[in-house]
Parts: structure tokens; C-alpha cells; sequence
């Protein structure tokens, strides 16, 4: 068997096959590479359960599996524990059978979700399982006397997705009822809108060619009786929002839409009473139904993004395990754990954290000593080490060691409800940049009823028995179509623009904020960095004593790396990460916490370490400047030592995002500001933002620091866009003009921006910001358009040339213009 | 032309009816998920034949077969 020369990528997950490893999966007779056991596992349920066509849908490749280990599959048996379970799932009449709403993570096409159905439909005991293509929510229907919840989702683990149970709370089930309402409302006055038009159409044609006139005025009649529930139903959107703004003493763009819908409509209601005169009730129907669809696909766009992001907010109860019946110092056996919800949780319980668990709730450390990571707060993810007695905060996690702590606050008092509060203050005392339609439509109302003065002056003296006509199909023929299409075709479409790129926005101001933003402020750790530790360099230090040869750089890595198998922290897994070689067996193995590992190998007795450890240990000082390497900058340094002497340092550090300079150089180009806001030390933001040219640097900054100095910003004028990741973060992304969070960063941050990356290359926000100003550009060209449009038609409208059937025409005409504008949007093209 | 008033009604009552199915249709949300139906389609065709049928998540507690008797 010859051995490949280019890493032929696996056949699952598509990432490349490590160069030792030979793993394979038969498929359709074939033997397909794996790159990992877990690969290879899900890959052979998927095949074993008959499921093999996935490989021939699928339209992309799914993620990498994690590996299913006890510890995950433990915490999956706590959803099956009550106190749990009455938070998501619902009964029905019969006690057995149970619904839950999960939410599937790891869906990357339609294949998946089509897969996970097909799956959960195939075990025995599960009713139903329905999933929506749209929002990746699944609705499971199952017996529990023949299978258990935390079967069902082991069962989605195994085939390689998570699921997570869902609780959808009230906010996300109101703006579900809205959205079926919105669709009402668009359906109605479509399907009643159709009818109309034909009677209209009778009615021009009627014009031209003669009409009997007790025809005429039926057609009248049901004409409005056909409006009348599109005025009252589909149009009330309108009314209710300009309500509003009168009453707020502000004029937005659905002043102008209620004032031509109901003028329109109360002429031509006087008009069918009358049994003469014009009727214009096909224009308040089209009008109406125009507006309703350009704003449902302007909502559609953003409802999608903030569905996948907030429901994830709401999953994961964290499940702690409390201890009854703890005494101190005394070790507790499993039989006087239990699994229990956080929501349960009182001041004073007893709580066990293992390794890779997170913190339920804040605390005190009461046994144990470990590395807790604190990114939470700080953003940096170097575990910070605590001991007995040490306060600890609920949502960290727990790195190295078990830990006994005991809950000291709760709910309110914790410092997650404290951000949080953080967050939502900021949120209510956001600047908010007043929209370009809103301005100009307060002007178009004053201009247009002075206008419709005018005229109606006019032809009152010139000839009275025209005036009314002729006020109100100038009226009629300046509605505000155009005006009102300006913005939300626009925004629509830019939103497929910003999804190509990935940059999705959640609100609706967001497009129109990032095109007059003047200052980007960005986060360092897992914004301009990758967010991983990474080991850059190992530097050999000097030949060790009593051997011919130096250890080389890459033994010294497999030294490491054994010594490092069994530790959690991010530099032991930065540097198993690095090592291709097989491990060697180490004796004596002792770990020592937030110092370093020691352990014997071939009868030599090694160390790994901070410095602090190597003195303790070897007989090694660190006296000669060889040490002094770049001490003042972001990278951590960690020695390999024996008895006698430091053999190697190995260098790791977080690495910049490649297209960070990039973007920062563009950023310069068009003369906007750029700053570092960090939570870290100063010496890292400083390195990071002297490498990349950033203006601005600052460090050692809390979560309501950053809020603080964005706000300063704010008051000295400047439009803020901010760049952040972790819950640190999310204060100011409330606070900012426009934040922007990165996808793979906490939900928290997620929660709290206007916009998401999901592609998490940060370049995109320049381009994004290029969208943004081509958008509002189009914007600029629509209202102008709308304006043009309505400085002929007026006229035109005040001379008596315009009948109803042209003013239709005219309306429409002009929509179309401001689509077709719009849809140029399409067209742009990104460097 | 005096069919017309006959058409006239039933016209409305045919909109009328339309609406109301549109409404039902919202309502029993059918307007939830507008791209599944279409991957559903495609793809549910060829499964029937692979299906392996019905498979346990874990080990049943009984599964009674034709020969084996499981006499508890």
C-alpha cells in the first residue's frame, strides 16, 4: 500500500486525514479515509442504519464530530430528570407520551436535516419527529415507557449533530404570532386587493367605452365593501404607527402612508354615496399590499438571523450536581449526588464541579484547588488558578481539577444578571441614527398639504364643481409608494449581498448606522486574534550534560506533549495539538496546579513548566539574558527542564486573524478611526495593536470600562462600530451605534449585537461597510426618485389631467422604478 | 346582462372562502417552513427502499420474535 503524498481529505467531514492514521469506512462497496475515530463512528451509524443516501444529498460537508465520551452521555441522563423536564417538555392526554422542542446544532445543508428525521424516526418509541428546514427546530413526539429523552439526543450525537431542548419564552412566542399576522394581513389584501382590480378594470374600460351607470355604481359599492377589510385589518398596521408619531409629536414615513390611504379611501367612499365622481379604491388596496410585502421581506431577512441566535440563549439549563449532606472535609460518594436544575438552587448549597464543567452558579471555593477560565469577564481564555476560599464566578469553567464550592449568590445578585443589567441599560440609552425616509417624509407631508391647499383654492374659485375632484387625485396621485419602497427594497436587497459575505444583521437600522460610521473599535481575543493558543516556537536552550547530541526541537516536543496528555489546560492542548509523533509512556506522572507537570521518561526526570516551577525544581537559574526574550509582549512561555537544566521554551501565543491587517489598512483608507478595547493585560493589546497600525490602544478594561469609553466617544461626536465576542463584550455592543458580534464568539455577545459574522473573517466588515454605502446611496437615489416622480405628477394632478386609472398606473410605475434601483444591489462587486 | 347579479355574489363568496382557507392555512402553520416540503420531496423517494425499518436506541426490553420467546 503506498503512502499518500497529499493528505486525501475524509470522506465525512472533509477536513484532511492526518498522515498515521488509516481509518476507513465502506460505503457502497468502497473504502472511504476517515480523519478520526469519531468520524469513523458516525459515519457507521449512518451507514448501518440504511442512511448511506445522506452522502448522495448532502450539498456540504457536515462539521467534525466531537467524540462521545461518559462524561457527556452523564449529563445527557439529567434531561430525564424531572425538574428539568418541566421546563421544555409538554405533555399530552396520554401520561407516556411526551413533546419536546430541540434545537439541532452541526446542520450545515438540507441533507442533514433530512438525515436527523429520517433517524429519529426510525427509533422505536419515538412517534414523530418533524423538523423545520428553515429554522433547524425540531418537534419530537415519543413514549416514554419504551425510550428516554437523553436516548433520543445520544442518538443525534451518535450520527454526529447536538440538540438541544428548547424552551421558546414569551418574547419568541409574540414574534411568532406577529409573523403569522404579517402573512395574514399580506394574504388578505392580496387575494381582496385581485378582486377589486377587476372590478376597476370594468370600471376604466367603462370610461372609454361606456358603462350603464346602475352597473357602475354596484361595482361601487362592492368595490368598497371589499375595502373595507383591508383598511380595517391589513391597513391598520399603518394607521396604528403613525398614531404614534403624532402622538410623539414626530413625523416617520407612515404619517404620509395613512394620510394617502385614507384619503384615498374617504373620497372614494364619498364618491360611491354620491353615485358620482371617482373611486380609488384598487390604489388603497395595491398601496397596501405593496407596503405589506416589502416590509415582510425586509423583516423576513432579520427575524431569520436573531432566531439562530437568541434561541441558543435559552438552552442548556446547566445542569449542577449538588451534594446532600456534605460535611466538610469529608469525600463524598456518588450515591449523595444529585442532578439538578440551576433555577433550583439555593444560597448555601453544596456544589461539585469536575474538570470541563461549568460553574452553575457564583460561589466560594470550599476544597480543591484548579485553573478556572475566567474569559467570561476578562476575555482572556489562561485559566487563572484559585484555591479554598476563593470566590468563583457562575458561567466560568472549570479547567483542571474537581471543585467543591459552596453558592454564595444568586439570581439578581450574581454577576451575570450585573452584565446583563449592564446590557439593557445600554440598550435603552442607544443612540439611534434618524433614518433618511423618516426625514424626508416629514417634509413631504408639510409640502403635499400645503400643495393640496393650494390647489384646492384654486379650482374652488376657478371652477367649483371640479375642486374636490381634482384636490383629491393630487392627493391620490402623490401617495407616497415610491417614498415608502425606498428604504425597505433597498435593505432587502443588501441583506442577500451581506449573506454572501456573512455579516447578518439583526435590526433594522443596522445597514444604515455602518454607512456613516466614523470610529471601528474592536475587541482583542477571538476578534482580531484566532482565540486559540497556538504554540509558535520551541527554542532549544543547551546541550544537556552527559549526552552527545542536543535533544532537537521536535523530540523536545514529544517530551512535552507526553507529559501534557493528560492535562485539560489550553497550552497542554496547543502543544498535543503541534505533536505528530507517538507519545512516550511517562512514570511518576504529578501534576502541580498552575505551576507545571513533572514526570520521569526513559529515567530521566523532566519537567514542564512556568519559571516558578523550574526553580522549585531544577537546580536551573535563569540568570543570563537568553530569557529575557520578548517578555513584554503576548505570548506565553513555557520550559521543558531536567534536574540540571532548562532544555527548551516553548512559545505560544495567540495568533492574529490573518485578514486583521487587512482590514484595519482599508479602514485608514477611508479615513475612519480605529481602536483596541481589551480586557487583558496592557502589554498584549499594545503588541497586538502596534503590529497592526491601530490608533488607539487600551487594556485592563472591565465590561462597563468599555461601555464607558465608547460612550465618550458618542459624546464627542463619533459613530461607533464595535467588533466583539465574549460576554465582556456585550455591555458595549449594547451601547455602541452599531456592533457587530463575531459567530463563533458567546451568545451573550450574539444576543446583544446588531449584526452577526457568521463567516468570522473580520476583512468582511469592510465590505460590509462597502454594501452599506452603496445601499445608501440607492436609498438616496429611490427618494429622489420618488420625489422627481411626484413634482410631475402634481401638476399634472392640479391641471385636471389626471384620472384614476392613471394615477393607478402612475403608482405603480413608480414602485417598479424603485425595485428595479433597488435590485442593482445585486450587481456590486466586492474587492 | 343581468347575470351579472348573480355573479356579482358569487364572486364575493368565492373570495371570501379563499380567504378563509388562507387563513386556516396561516394558521396551522403551514407558512412555517416554505423549503422543506421541496428537499422533502426529492429526497424521500429513494429512502423507502434503504429504510432498515424500525431500529431501537438501545437494547429493548423485549423484542419478540417469531421463534425466540421471551418468557418473563
Amino acid at each position: 500500500m503506498t503512502k499518500k503524498i497529499t493528505p486525501e481529505p475524509c470522506f465525512h467531514c472533509g477536513l484532511p486525514v492526518p498522515d498515521n492514521l488509516d481509518i476507513h469506512v465502506e460505503y457502497q462497496g468502497e473504502n472511504k479515509p476517515m480523519c478520526c475515530y469519531g468520524c469513523q463512528a458516525v459515519a457507521q451509524a449512518i451507514i448501518d442504519s440504511g442512511m448511506d443516501d445522506f452522502y448522495k444529498y448532502r450539498t456540504s460537508t457536515p462539521e467534525k464530530p466531537e467524540t462521545i465520551v461518559p462524561e457527556f452521555l452523564q449529563q445527557l441522563k439529567a434531561y430525564d430528570t424531572a425538574s428539568v423536564q418541566k421546563k421544555f417538555v409538554t405533555q399530552t392526554n396520554d401520561d407516556n407520551i411526551l413533546e419536546v422542542s430541540l434545537i439541532l446544532e452541526g446542520i450545515t445543508c438540507a441533507a442533514c436535516i433530512w438525515l436527523n428525521e429520517k433517524h429519529l424516526s426510525s427509533l422505536d418509541g419515538v412517534l414523530s419527529a418533524n423538523i423545520n428546514y428553515s429554522n433547524h427546530r425540531a418537534r419530537v413526539r415519543w413514549d416514554n415507557s419504551k425510550i428516554h429523552l437523553s436516548d433520543i439526543l445520544e442518538s443525534i450525537s451518535r450520527i454526529g449533530y447536538l440538540a438541544h431542548p428548547y424552551d421558546p419564552d414569551q418574547h419568541q412566542r409574540i414574534l411568532e404570532k406577529e409573523r403569522k399576522q404579517q402573512i395574514k394581513r399580506l394574504g388578505l389584501s392580496g387575494a381582496l386587493g385581485m378582486q377589486i382590480m377587476i372590478f376597476a378594470v370594468a370600471m376604466y374600460t367603462g370610461n372609454w367605452w361606456g358603462i350603464d351607470e346602475t352597473f357602475k355604481q354596484s361595482f361601487r359599492w362592492i368595490s368598497l365593501a371589499l375595502t373595507v377589510p383591508i383598511l380595517l385589518y391589513a391597513s391598520s398596521v399603518f394607521f396604528k404607527s403613525a398614531y404614534r408619531d403624532i402622538v410623539n409629536r414626530r413625523v416617520g414615513m407612515d404619517v404620509p402612508i395613512s394620510l394617502g390611504i385614507s384619503i384615498a379611501f374617504i373620497a372614494s367612499l364619498v364618491s360611491t354615496i354620491r353615485g358620482t365622481g371617482e373611486v380609488y379604491f384598487d390604489s388603497v388596496a395595491m398601496f397596501t399590499f405593496f407596503l405589506l410585502s416589502a416590509r415582510y421581506f425586509e423583516v423576513g431577512a432579520r427575524k431569520q438571523t436573531s432566531e439562530a441566535t437568541e434561541a441558543l440563549l435559552n438552552l442548556k439549563p446547566v445542569i449542577a450536581t449538588r451534594l446532600i449532606n456534605y460535611v466538610s472535609n469529608k469525600v463524598s460518594s456518588v450515591s449523595e449526588q444529585e442532578n439538578i436544575a440551576v433555577t433550583e438552587l439555593s444560597i448555601g448549597d453544596y456544589l461539585l464541579v469536575r474538570p470541563g464543567e461549568v460553574i452553575p452558579a457564583d460561589g466560594i471555593i470550599i476544597q480543591g484547588v484548579s485553573g478556572i477560565n475566567e474569559s467570561l469577564i476578562t476575555g482572556e481564555s489562561l485559566p487563572v488558578t484559585k484555591r479554598s476560599s476563593d470566590q468563583v464566578i457562575g458561567g466560568s469553567t472549570n479547567t483542571e481539577n474537581p471543585l467543591i464550592i459552596q453558592v454564595n449568590k444568586l439570581g439578581e445578585d450574581s454577576v451575570l444578571s450585573s452584565i446583563q443589567r449592564l446590557i439593557d441599560e445600554a440598550q435603552h440609552t442607544k443612540p439611534a441614527i434618524a433614518k433618511l425616509a423618516d426625514k424626508i417624509a416629514a417634509w413631504f407631508v408639510s409640502i403635499l398639504l400645503t400643495v393640496a391647499a393650494i390647489v384646492a383654492i384654486y379650482w374652488y374659485i376657478v371652477d367649483a364643481s371640479q375642486w374636490l375632484e381634482i384636490t383629491i387625485a393630487t392627493l391620490v396621485v402623490s401617495c407616497p409608494c415610491a417614498l415608502s419602497l425606498a428604504t425597505p427594497t433597498a435593505i432587502t436587497a443588501a441583506s442577500g449581498q451581506l449573506a454572501k459575505i456573512g455579516l447578518l444583521p439583526k435590526r433594522a437600522h443596522a445597514l444604515e448606522t455602518l454607512a456613516h460610521a466614523t470610529d471601528f473599535v474592536f475587541d482583542k481575543t477571538g476578534t482580531l486574534t484566532e482565540g486559540k493558543i497556538k504554540l509558535e516556537k520551541i527554542v532549544i536552550y543547551m546541550p544537556i550534560s552527559g549526552q552527545e547530541n542536543n535533544i532537537d526541537e521536535l523530540q523536545a516536543l514529544t517530551i512535552a506533549a507526553s507529559l501534557e496528555a493528560s492535562s485539560e489546560h489550553p497550552i497542554a492542548r496547543a502543544i498535543l495539538a503541534s505533536n505528530t509523533q507517538s507519545l512516550m509512556t511517562v512514570e511518576n506522572l504529578r501534576h502541580s496546579t498552575g505551576l507545571g507537570i513533572q514526570g520521569t521518561i526513559n529515567d530521566n526526570e523532566w519537567f514542564i513548566g512556568n519559571k516558578e516551577f523550574i526553580q522549585q525544581h531544577s537546580s536551573f537559574s535563569f540568570n543570563t539574558n537568553f530569557f529575557d526574550v520578548s517578555d513584554l509582549d503576548n505570548t506565553s512561555k513555557v520550559y521543558l527542564a531536567t534536574n540540571e537544566q532548562c532544555v527548551a521554551i516553548f512559545i505560544l501565543s495567540d495568533s492574529i486573524r490573518q485578514e486583521a491587517r487587512s482590514l484595519i489598512e482599508q479602514l485608514h483608507l477611508q479615513h475612519k478611526h480605529t481602536h483596541l478595547m481589551s480586557g487583558d493585560r496592557m502589554e498584549s493589546a499594545i503588541s497586538i495593536s502596534d503590529q497592526l497600525g491601530i490608533e488607539q490602544c487600551l487594556g485592563n478594561l472591565k465590561p462597563e470600562d468599555k461601555l464607558n469609553n465608547v460612550k465618550t466617544l458618542q459624546q464627542q461626536g463619533a459613530v461607533v462600530v464595535m467588533t466583539g465576542d465574549g460576554v465582556n463584550d456585550a455591555p458595549v455592543l449594547a451601547g455602541a451605534d452599531l456592533s457587530i458580534a463575531m459567530g463563533k464568539g458567546t451568545q451573550l455577545a450574539a444576543a446583544a449585537a446588531d449584526m452577526i459574522l457568521i463567516s468570522n473573517n473580520i476583512e468582511h466588515i469592510y465590505h460590509g461597510y462597502q454594501i452599506a454605502i452603496k445601499t445608501l446611496r440607492i436609498i438616496k437615489q429611490n427618494l429622489s426618485w420618488a420625489l422627481l416622480y411626484n413634482l410631475f405628477a402634481i401638476p399634472a394632478a392640479a391641471m385636471g389631467y389626471v384620472e384614476p386609472w392613471l394615477a393607478a398606473l402612475g403608482m405603480s410605475a413608480s414602485s417598479l422604478v424603485v425595485v428595479l434601483n433597488a435590485l442593482r444591489l445585486n450587481r456590486l462587486k466586492l474587492n | 346582462m343581468d347575470i351579472i347579479y348573480l355573479l356579482l355574489p358569487v364572486a364575493l363568496v368565492i373570495v371570501l372562502i379563499i380567504i378563509g382557507i388562507f387563513f386556516w392555512a396561516v394558521r396551522s402553520d403551514q407558512f412555517d417552513d416554505l423549503e422543506g416540503p421541496a428537499y422533502r420531496i426529492l429526497m424521500d423517494d429513494d429512502s423507502e427502499e434503504t429504510d432498515a425499518g424500525k431500529k431501537p436506541a438501545k437494547t429493548p426490553k423485549t423484542i419478540v420474535e417469531e421463534k425466540n420467546d421471551s418468557g418473563l
